[in-house]
């Protein structure tokens, strides 16, 4: 609550003593604006893709967050939840629906399976955690994670875009 | 290579009768997808809108979890079954559970299988609500989908009083279970079948007798009975076309002879007929459910077979033996005696079994796991040859494949 | 203290099966010898073998005929095919093929195997039953195994670059090669 004063007064300094990386109006407001409108592209494949499609329903609604609006192709969405896992046939098309969206763009990797390759999947064709082929931003553990981790999920990488501390923003930056 | 392939021929070589000769679509109705319900994959050659052949791809799953069975001791890969069919994952935990009691002679006490039976049930109802939820989002009707989901909801909240986890539940275990059902489950139980019940009759009402329902799916992809046996469909496919097969009938196990249920089978083969036959077959599970609960008494869980007895705390704490044997039993695991058997169950989508080769050591020689939806994707390129996309998808929702059986 | 393994029969696991199948088993193995004579290399049944339907060896010319005559005929009737895999023993012959037959009429199990060396090519099923087609594809992918007459035969389960059968006993479970372009779809397969 006193990081959200902090930025709108102008100070750079949070409570925990870390500094926000915007400095102007616009920027605060611009990613006010898309924090609170993220359109999730569910990369579901396997067991974790049940638990989002629960956080989808409307027991745990992600829609009070502003992600409601659900796109399947990535020329329309700007936030890819990856949800369950990756083996090595499913790689490179991870990677061609990453590079089909357009800037700026988000991945939260859903479950322990997409962050780390899941230790007990410790096998000849799991890949050991997305971040080996995308950049990610929020890593939600669980296996599945419950609805309200994968919303702490998003409320963290919201809390991050407002912060503008996240790998699209600093791709924008440079 | 593109994408989609579009070869057309000049306006002098056309044949006048057919103006689209030769110009037919090849589409990739890629791994990521919504229609395709994890990651599948459907390469099509379209005419227009109609499908005239494809070929189905899978594959993008794979965990290597018959691998994994050979590497793994008996207990240890009683986490990797619920995340074969993760959206009945008990029914998986008790078939596996049932595979390796019956290599190793164990027979488990009267609460363990009615409460074993009660989680088999809840499963099966939760499953065939997320089928015909997601059949329903595929062609329209999206708030039939959050009135089974809450539902759903409600099963996850008695299955974490249970267990502790609402979908990998891993709760049973070789000669028992993980725990016993804490007091007064069995009550609250009985009120969720009662509130399933109405909810079911809400949402038959939505879209039974729905004009636009039954336009969209009476005689679209219809297989044959025939087709079927030769296909090796099994469950509710194969009950919608006409095949009156049922394992818990007809080759009953657990406590399935002393309870009565009616095996619901429609003649038709298309997509209304299996739709009706899984609303029912709910119907059957929720008096299932109660007549298990109204028979279930107070006793022990665990099998007192010295060879599967995972020792209790306080044993392991306060005596030698009780230590020693708890660390032997995860360290090394337990010895199966040499022997073969091909254990199958009645599952959500058909007939799920466990072929394991044992050759008298704590890890299994073979460890074949035998997925209904396997044998369901293969007959999908038959059953959608002609019709629109928009069928397909329809199709393919009412076929109900899931990932983790295919692909394992 | 003694073993017991699955000769315990339990009434809750199927336990009733030998005593209610037993008679009818016997009939149809000595109906198979007396017609296939030498083509049955070898039989186990329940309870002197820790099994749970009879097992039976054949030969792996004659196993397409032993199959399509236990599908029709009027004792057998096996009209359904539930699994076929295999498995890799590490002596010679290597690798058994598996064939676990249900009848929906009869409501009885049986199993039939079929034992090939390593490099030894097996007949197709597909023309009995055409949903067998899949399951061979996955038993040429994990273990090797080819299948002669087969309409299609290609990898399923992993990429088509793949390279090694991973159920083989002598994979290793871990350590994996990496793909960087996705598999495109392949038009021929749509040719009529």
């Amino acid at each position: 609550m006193s990081s959200e004063k902090a930025r709108w007064t102008g100070s750079e300094a949070m409570r925990d003593g870390s500094t926000g990386f915007l400095t102007t109006r616009l920027e605060q407001f611009i990613s006010w604006g898309r924090k609170n409108a993220l359109w999730p592209l569910p990369f579901g494949t396997s067991c974790c893709g049940i638990e989002m499609m629960s956080t989808l329903a409307a027991d745990y609604d992600i829609s009070r967050f502003g992600a409601e609006v659900v796109r399947f192709s990535p020329r329309q969405s700007d936030l890819l939840i990856v949800a369950g896992m990756v083996n090595l046939k499913m790689a490179p098309v991870l990677r061609t629906i990453y590079d089909q969206m357009s800037e700026p763009k988000w991945v939260i990797s859903m479950g322990s399976c997409a962050s780390s390759g899941n230790g007990l999947f410790d096998s000849y064709c799991v890949l050991k955690g997305i971040d080996t082929v995308v950049p990610v931003d929020v890593y939600v553990p669980g296996c599945p994670p419950n609805p309200e981790n994968l919303l702490h999920g998003l409320l963290s990488l919201q809390e991050k875009i407002s912060r503008g501390d996240t790998h699209a923003q600093r791709r924008q930056r440079v | 290579m593109p994408m989609t392939d579009t070869i057309h021929k000049s306006a002098l070589d056309r044949d006048p009768d057919d103006l689209w000769e030769d110009s037919r679509a090849i589409v990739n109705i890629g791994p990521t997808h919504p229609a395709m319900h994890g990651a599948f994959r459907l390469v099509a050659k379209l005419n227009g809108e109609t499908i005239e052949k494809s070929y189905g791809e899978f594959g993008y799953t794979h965990r290597a979890k018959e691998k994994m069975g050979e590497n793994r001791t008996y207990h240890q890969y009683i986490v990797y079954t619920d995340r074969m069919n993760y959206v009945s994952a008990m029914i998986n935990n008790t078939v596996y559970a049932m595979a390796v009691e019956r290599l190793m002679g164990i027979e488990v006490p009267e609460r363990t299988i009615w409460i074993r039976m009660i989680c088999s049930e809840m499963s099966r109802v939760i499953d065939h609500l997320v089928c015909v939820g997601i059949n329903a989002v595929d062609i329209g009707a999206f708030s039939y989908f959050l009135y089974g989901f809450h539902e759903r909801e409600e099963a996850y909240t008695l299955i974490e009083r249970l267990c502790g986890a609402r979908l990998t539940t891993s709760f049973t275990r070789i000669g028992g279970l993980m725990a016993d059902a804490p007091e007064g489950w069995e009550k609250d139980v009985k009120a969720w079948v009662k509130r399933t019940r109405k909810t079911i009759d809400e949402m038959d009402r939505l879209l039974t007798m729905n004009r636009i329902w039954q336009k969209r799916t009476v005689g679209v992809g219809v297989i044959t009975k025939e087709q079927c046996i030769e296909y090796g469909f099994s469950g509710p496919n194969a009950r919608g076309s006409g095949i009156d097969i049922d394992l818990r009938r007809d080759q009953p196990c657990m406590f399935y002879k002393d309870v009565e249920f009616d095996v619901p089978y429609a003649t038709e083969g298309d997509i209304f007929s299996r739709y009706l036959v899984r609303i029912e077959e709910i119907r059957q599970s929720l008096n299932i459910i109660t007549q298990c609960a109204d028979r279930i008494k107070p006793g022990p869980i665990w099998c007192e077979d010295k060879r599967v007895r995972i020792p209790d705390k306080d044993v392991v704490y306060n005596t030698m033996e009780g230590l020693i044997y708890h660390f032997k039993f995860f360290m090394t695991g337990f010895e199966v005696p040499a022997g073969e058997a091909y254990t199958q169950f009645e599952a959500a989508n058909g007939e799920f079994g466990f072929y394991i080769v044992s050759k008298g050591s704590s890890k299994a020689h073979r460890m074949r796991v035998r997925g209904p939806s396997f044998w369901h994707f293969q007959a999908l390129p038959l059953m959608v040859r002609g019709l629109k996309i928009a069928d397909m998808v329809a199709t393919f929702g009412s076929i109900n494949v899931i990932a983790g059986e295919i692909d394992r | 203290m003694e073993i017991t393994d699955i000769r315990n029969f339990v009434p809750t696991t199927f336990g009733d099966w030998v005593p209610k199948f037993g008679e009818l088993w016997k009939t149809q193995i000595s109906a198979l010898r007396h017609r296939f004579g030498e083509n049955i290399q070898e039989t186990r049944m329940p309870p002197d073998y820790p099994t749970d339907v009879p097992i039976i060896y054949v030969k792996k010319e004659s196993i397409l005929n032993v199959l399509s005559f236990m599908k029709t005929d009027s004792t057998f009737e096996y009209n359904f095919l539930s699994d076929l895999t295999a498995t890799d023993e590490s002596i010679e012959p290597r690798f058994e093929l598996v064939y676990n037959l249900f009848s929906t009429t009869k409501l009885v199990r049986i199993r039939l195997k079929v034992r090939l060396r390593d490099g030894e090519e097996a007949p197709t099923a597909t023309a009995i039953w055409p949903g067998a087609n899949w399951s061979e594809r996955e038993v040429f992918d994990m273990f090797g195994i080819r299948f002669a007459g087969h309409p299609d035969l290609r990898r399923i389960l992993m990429d088509i670059r793949y390279v090694g059968h991973p159920l083989r006993k002598d994979f290793p479970l871990k350590g994996y090669q990496i793909f960087t372009e996705p598999e495109l779809a392949d038009p021929a397969l749509l040719e009529e």
